[in-house]
């Protein structure tokens, strides 16, 4: 099979994202926007990678799968500083980690980052 | 459609939330039930401490004036509350909506179900002296450690209490520290009759739930996915459960409202705060939200159906408060050209001067907004040229005067350090106490013999 080559893309060209807290920990629903980029999701965004990506911000990650919702659960220890009232941030309630998450590239085809983009536009 | 239907509308999604939304749910369309969750996790300790200073108080004050405002309408059409509006003080949340009724000329018109038993802090020092360590669930330690800096501890009650309140004719249901869920579920199990063990039932109403308690965040508020696209949220429709006795529902809103209920505004409810999402755990049941299906059933309709759940575990989740220390936040803002820089100096000189002083802090937080203070190092390189950026500095601390120390140190920054900097007309910052939260299990039958329904009669 030739090898596509692949380019890197922003996941948020890729998925849609809600946080919220428990205590000092953050979650991060990761939603494809479309159903097909489902795998690719599942693929490639590896607890390795997010916790590649918080390192530093963040300690523990889990991942959790919601194939029926075409959607990931991330939740990333330690990322409020205390959270709740102890916190002293900003987002002490990770509301926007989302966000923070759709900013990490991963590698697809072409064809994919072309179509991602233009349905962004 | 055939058979029954109920819908189940959600009017706040926190204590602080939008005051038209429920009057609209009431007056814009059909509904038989309105669900109302006040409770975040230290609202209590807010509450018991309000409670402290006057033994009338200790429940959401807005609960009552917004009864008031939509009473004569749900008497008249016969639309049933389900309210944790109650806080530490259900009975006088009640009493107080009694007096409202009273005063509408509702005598005789109106049945309040009051739920008690969730408040253990009287009983806090028995529970321990029989072995309730009441573990911090994060931490693993005992409550012991901090027992006598402990203000409220409230278990998480279920739904029984409520539905057996519904049962008993109970118009407006007020309770305290119940699961947000179960403002939903008891409706539900009430209308149907369902057996309490069938866990599918159980599931299905706590995702139902779950979606409507944090109100519009399910209709098109705060929804990223084409954010634009979403219209008309100067009127947003909150959501609303159209429940049947399968188990499946829809969630919809009233026409005419803004907003949007679509798949992905679901979805993004669906995900917020989830934990392991095989085991949604709640008093009544254990959900699992790998089995729901959504499907856009026309327009501004989903349908939610598959779901499927386990039995309730023997514990109940304890929702401790206790006072921790002190914090205070102060900000500046630093302007062109360089202003990244500025603050960071000003951030330098702030922190020298407060190891000169000696003052000890349990932690210091600087973030720069405008450049990193929400995404941290990967927003990447500041602006050079951006307008402005503030200084966000904050402390912690177990000693109020450190703290009470630094609120005198930041306007002292204008006149001794880097220049172009403004924005502090607000003046000095607040020391604010920290009350902090410690969730815990506890066995449920230590707290369910205790739980009373009464029935209370304008």
């Amino acid at each position: 099979m030739p090898t596509a080559k692949m380019v890197p893309l922003q996941l948020r060209y890729l998925a849609h994202a809600r946080s919220g807290d428990k205590g000092n920990t953050a979650n991060v629903g990761l939603i494809a926007l479309e159903p097909e980029w489902y795998a690719l999701l599942k693929t490639q965004v590896t607890v390795a990678r997010v916790r590649r990506h918080f390192k530093g911000m963040v300690s523990r990650v889990e991942r959790f799968e919601l194939p029926n919702l075409s959607a990931l659960n991330f939740l990333l220890h330690d990322a409020l500083d205390g959270g709740g009232t102890i916190s002293l941030k900003t987002d002490a309630q990770g509301k926007v980690y989302s966000t923070a998450l759709l900013r990490m590239e991963v590698p697809v085809t072409a064809a994919v980052a072309r179509k991602a983009r233009k349905a962004a536009r | 459609m055939t058979g029954k239907v109920v819908r189940i509308a959600g009017g706040q999604g926190f204590w602080g939330d939008w005051l038209e939304a429920p009057v609209r749910q009431v007056r814009g369309g059909p509904i038989d039930y309105l669900m109302m969750d006040y409770l975040a996790e230290v609202t209590m300790s807010i509450m018991q401490k309000q409670r402290s200073r006057n033994p009338r108080a200790g429940y959401a004050r807005d609960f009552v004036p917004l009864m008031e405002r939509i009473l004569p309408d749900i008497v008249a059409k016969g639309i049933r509350v389900t309210s944790n509006a109650g806080g530490v003080n259900p009975r006088g949340c009640a009493e107080a909506v009694l007096e409202s009724a009273r005063a509408l000329g509702l005598a005789g018109k109106l049945k309040i179900g009051l739920v008690t038993g969730d408040d253990l802090l009287p009983d806090l020092d028995e529970l321990i002296a029989a072995g309730h360590d009441l573990r911090d669930m994060e931490t693993g330690r005992p409550l012991s450690d901090i027992r006598d800096r402990v203000l409220s501890a409230n278990a998480y009650l279920g739904m029984a209490s409520m539905v057996e309140a519904l049962d008993r004719g109970a118009q407006v249901v007020i309770t305290g520290r119940v699961t947000d869920t179960g403002l939903t579920l008891a409706p539900m199990f009430h209308e149907f009759g369902w057996d309490p063990d069938d866990w599918d039932k159980v599931a299905a109403g706590t995702v139902a739930g779950h979606i409507i308690e944090c109100g519009a965040q399910s209709s098109g508020g705060n929804l990223l996915k084409d954010w634009r696209s979403v219209k008309g949220l100067a009127n947003p429709g909150f959501p609303i459960v159209e429940a049947e006795a399968d188990g499946s529902f829809v969630i919809t809103k009233h026409p005419g409202t803004g907003g949007v209920v679509s798949v992905p505004s679901v979805t993004e409810q669906l995900v917020y705060e989830m934990g392991d999402p095989e085991a949604y755990i709640t008093p009544d049941g254990v959900a699992d939200f790998t089995t729901i299906r959504l499907a856009q059933a026309g327009k501004n309709r989903v349908r939610v159906s598959g779901i499927r759940g386990g039995p309730k575990t023997a514990m109940l989740k304890v929702s401790i408060a206790y006072f921790y220390g002190y914090k205070a936040v102060g900000t500046l803002v630093y302007g062109w050209p360089d202003a990244y820089d500025k603050a960071k100096a000003a951030d330098a000189i702030l922190r020298q001067r407060l190891k000169d002083l000696g003052l000890q802090f349990e932690q210091i937080l600087t973030e720069y907004v405008g450049v990193d203070a929400t995404h941290g190092r990967l927003a990447g390189p500041a602006n050079p040229e951006a307008p402005e950026v503030q200084l966000r500095v904050g402390v912690r601390s177990t000693d109020k005067a450190a703290v009470e120390r630094f609120t005198r140190e930041i306007a002292p920054l204008v006149l001794t350090g880097p220049p172009s900097v403004t924005g502090f007309a607000g003046g000095r910052p607040q020391v604010e106490e920290i009350v902090a939260y410690w969730p815990a299990l506890i066995d449920r039958t230590a707290v369910e013999p205790g739980v009373r329904v009464e029935i209370l009669e304008a």
